[in-house]
């Protein structure tokens, strides 16, 4: 449980942020500049907030009124730096060791070995920081922040700077941690995929404030965000399970309470939940199921409501089973289908529309 | 040519309070080299030209103030010789103090600029991890500004051997106790027919100072390789 309400000013931001969440991964989502480093860095006792409190699993570790400000190295809240921020003159074996020895041993729940085989680094323990790439860096500050066994997990943009693949794979150690070690995280990212695929609850941060918050489901689907994010683009996000693979065509079959659907080139085992996203803009709608059609996915829909048409472009809202999909039509089709509220349609997605960056592990 | 029974005398003195003076004054000068680069606290300019001050007074004026101060009816150095039986006026220890007084703002000024250098957010990190500041200051700060230590340590001995003016004034001039190279140079300079010891002892002290730097060299070349990360063959 993660407890904030704190203010604070950094450079000409003023921040005045709170939340509650229960959730393992809490997403602060939102532009540059928007304070999002700044409340990470109160939460692990590098910069003051002028007021408030903060509260990890019951412990204060900061609380204007009680007069508390534990020191950071008193939180236990590890922190995975955007720039990694590596010891240069240690080994990654003595880096990963760094925050260990000042744990006592009752609390250590988690072993070197553990670490190193979970996050692949057998191979870099005698190196030394400087030889190592960008993504071996990020792994290797993901380790040494859980081998001080926080209480909570900070990761400011831990895939910034990375290129695509070296993202794809360091991503890919996130889940895996997310699932295996089971420390709750705050993960700070301006990437929707990212937060669609790791985060269960979102801030949304504009101007140091919060704008928005709820669980992931929730905030993603609302349009009125895109002006608090910029990048924001409604859509909908769905969990699922892997039922079937096509190792021919590369595709796999996802089941979720509404119907099946097929996506491409998706690393993942039958039975495995996975999560998507559909941006609003590759759903299409038909009165009729389409014969003769490239588009592989058809799903019996029922319009729940439609929107007002902004610059010729309706938001329209289905549910498709009992999960809400959105789609982004204009206003002629609107009104040469005659949608309107109630009525059955069939929603039509291209698998392609699904790629890797939108599909991740639940 | 070899060096007589008192050319090795003075050679050795000098090297004895070289050394000692270094080794007094090099975690002191870490510790003040820290609090001017990273504390805030008020006064600190003051704390700064404070430190400096031996670097522009005459080296005679600050030899008479430790005079004043650690000398047998001084201030400090009454109480050290009748609490304590601790004496520096006219000893080899007294030459050492006055070196390293001398040497400080030298040594404080190359650590200084490298734990500036340091990449601060590197300590951020490591007080996340949970050490404590003491710890960081050992584990972090010490050795990444192990190349400004090198060099202030080199400085320090440097300027121990050539001390001459705090030297004379504080602990004079005595053969075997307080005459190091500088000192026993100028005696035969005032002495008839010194001129060919004073040429000799002076190519000494070239010969010292050039070893010295040899080492330091070495050393500091050796620091910056392991401060800059990149894995180090075995």
């Amino acid at each position: 449980m993660l407890r904030i309400d704190v203010e604070g000013a950094a450079g000409s931001l003023r921040l005045q942020v709170a939340f509650q969440s229960q959730a393992d991964v809490i997403a602060l989502f939102g532009r540059s500049g928007a304070g999002k480093t700044t409340l990470v860095n109160m939460i692990a006792g590098l910069r003051r907030p002028d007021r408030g409190r903060i509260e990890v699993d019951g412990a204060v570790l900061f609380d204007s009124a009680e007069g508390i400000d534990l020191p950071p190295w008193r939180r236990r809240v590890g922190y995975v730096f955007q720039e990694g921020r590596l010891f240069p003159h240690l080994s990654v074996r003595r880096n990963l060791l760094y925050g260990c020895s000042v744990v006592p041993p009752p609390d250590r729940r988690i072993t070197l070995d553990a670490i190193v085989s979970l996050l692949g680094l057998s191979d870099l323990l005698e190196r030394r920081p400087a030889n190592l790439s960008g993504g071996e860096k990020q792994r290797v500050v993901i380790g040494r922040a859980l081998l001080a066994h926080p209480k909570l997990l900070l990761l400011d943009e831990p895939l910034a700077g990375l290129d695509g693949h070296r993202k794809d794979e360091v991503l890919h150690y996130i889940e895996l941690m997310r699932d295996e070690v089971g420390v709750p995280a705050v993960y700070v990212s301006h990437s929707i995929e990212e937060v669609v695929r790791l985060a269960d609850d979102v801030v949304v941060l504009a101007h140091g404030m919060v704008s928005a918050f709820g669980s992931v489901e929730d905030v993603m689907g609302r349009p009125e965000l895109r002006s608090s994010t910029g990048i924001f683009e409604g859509g909908s996000v769905i969990d699922a399970k892997v039922v079937a693979q096509d190792v021919d065509y590369d595709l796999a079959t996802l089941a979720f309470d509404g119907g099946e659907l097929t996506v491409t080139n998706l690393d993942a085992l039958i039975g495995e939940p996975i999560r998507l996203r559909i941006r609003a803009r590759d759903v299409s709608i038909a009165l009729e199921a389409p014969r003769a059609v490239s588009i592989q996915n058809v799903l019996q829909a029922t319009i729940v409501s439609v929107g007002t048409p902004q610059n010729g472009i309706v938001s329209v809202t289905m549910t498709v089973g009992s999960v809400p999909l959105r789609s982004r039509v204009t206003q002629r089709a609107v009104d040469q289908l005659g949608l309107k509220p109630g009525q059955p349609v069939f929603a039509l997605v291209k698998a392609v529309s699904l790629d890797r960056r939108s599909v991740g592990r639940a | 040519m070899g060096l007589t029974g008192e050319e090795w005398e003075v050679l050795r003195l000098s090297i004895k309070v070289a050394s000692a003076s270094v080794l007094v004054s090099l975690p002191v000068a870490l510790l003040v080299a820290h609090a001017l680069a990273r504390w805030r606290f008020p006064g600190k300019s003051l704390v700064d030209a404070f430190i400096h001050l031996p670097l522009v007074l005459p080296p005679v004026v600050i030899g008479y103030f430790l005079l004043l101060l650690l000398g047998r009816r001084g201030a400090v150095g009454s109480f050290l010789d009748q609490h304590l039986g601790i004496v520096f006026a006219f000893r080899w220890t007294g030459a050492a103090i006055a070196a390293a007084v001398m040497g400080f703002p030298l040594m404080v000024r190359a650590i200084r600029l490298s734990i500036e250098a340091i990449d601060e957010r590197l300590e951020g990190a490591a007080y996340t991890l949970g050490a404590r500041p003491v710890r960081v200051f050992a584990t972090i700060v010490v050795p990444l500004a192990l190349p400004g230590v090198v060099t202030g340590a080199l400085l320090g001995f440097a300027r121990s051997l050539g001390e001459f003016g705090a030297t004379i004034t504080f602990v004079s001039n005595i053969p075997g106790e307080t005459r190091t190279l500088p000192l026993a140079i100028y005696t035969y300079t005032q002495v008839p027919n010194g001129d060919v010891q004073a040429l000799r002892l002076s190519l000494i002290a070239v010969a010292v100072s050039l070893v010295s730097l040899l080492i330091s060299e070495v050393l500091a070349r050796r620091a910056v390789a392991a401060t800059k990360g990149h894995d180090v063959a075995h």
